[in-house]
């Protein structure tokens, strides 16, 4: 229902107020569902990972937790608006001999998409991974940048 | 673990923990996902710890009670506008009281890839021992 609602907006980049709205009633909806019980109804896509979003003039940014995760093991690809983000987080075996008391820790596979609010240069997106954090930027394109418009006198 | 009997990941959300001492600073702390074995020489942990620096991690032991802190840099990119955010960077706390007796002095820690790798080996007596069954 979010998600319709901020990226059914064509140009939705410009309508700020509605977006701190959006932002706004997301927190409220959090809230209302912590109290409630029903923690896990948040925004999150549910799919593995999890991601932050983020935006200046220039770029999208784009994190996510993924500790343990060597860069080779992780495949990223960009269309024109959005970008699939795909791997395997392996567990390594401890030998036979091993006893456990605590195992939380899950390897596996995971593939996602993340559709970007706003048209991407494909050619530039710069990924690193540094202490497990997954950070992405990419570049807007040339027409879903803000324009600075002078008024003339 | 083989690609092919791989399985899907699940999204897990991070637990929040209270710290047990009051907090000047504000933020808040999760739990980080650990597996804890052994073998009869040592205990190995290992703690998913992501966007934590070596320096900014800190592993105390005292009274068999074993503290991992983690803290994080401040998030960057602070001129960035938030999109939508799915989860919460915080700093990480967790403790474990320990039965075994741990030899302090060979403790050895390694972060990578925001993994924590922190091997405790047992000191000498505490390493099990076969018993004979005497038969009378």
């Amino acid at each position: 229902m979010i998600y319709r609602s901020m990226y059914g907006l064509p140009a939705w980049s410009v309508y700020r107020p509605h977006r701190d709205l959006d932002r706004m009633r997301r927190e409220m909806d959090r809230l209302f569902d912590a109290f409630s019980g029903q923690g896990e109804n948040r925004v999150s896509a549910g799919v593995y990972p999890l991601v932050n979003l983020t935006e200046d003039q220039e770029n999208f940014y784009l994190r996510a937790e993924l500790p343990g995760m060597k860069a080779e093991d992780l495949d990223i690809q960009v269309t024109a608006n959005s970008l699939s983000l795909s791997g395997e987080r392996k567990i390594a075996q401890e030998g036979n001999g091993v006893k456990y008391h605590r195992r939380e820790r899950e390897g596996g596979r995971f593939s996602r998409v993340v559709t970007l609010p706003g048209d991407i240069n494909a050619e530039k997106v710069d990924a690193g991974l540094v202490n497990g954090v997954l950070t992405v930027k990419i570049a807007k394109a040339e027409a879903a940048k803000p324009k600075q418009i002078t008024v003339r006198h | 673990m083989a690609a092919t009997d791989s399985k899907e990941l699940k999204v897990r959300e991070k637990q929040e923990v209270a710290h047990p001492a009051e907090q000047t600073r504000p933020g808040v702390y999760f739990t980080p996902t650990v597996d804890i074995f052994e073998t009869d020489k040592e205990m190995t942990l290992l703690a998913d710890m992501p966007g934590v620096k070596p320096e900014n991690l800190s592993i105390d032991l005292r009274d068999n009670t074993l503290t991992l802190e983690g803290d994080i840099a401040p998030k960057d990119g602070q001129k960035e506008e938030t999109i939508y955010e799915e989860y919460t960077s915080g700093r990480f706390y967790r403790q474990f009281s320990l039965s075994e007796v741990i030899d302090q002095a060979k403790i050895d820690a390694q972060l990578q890839d925001g993994v924590l790798r922190l091997t405790l080996p047992k000191v000498e007596k505490a390493t099990p021992r076969k018993i004979a069954v005497r038969t009378s």
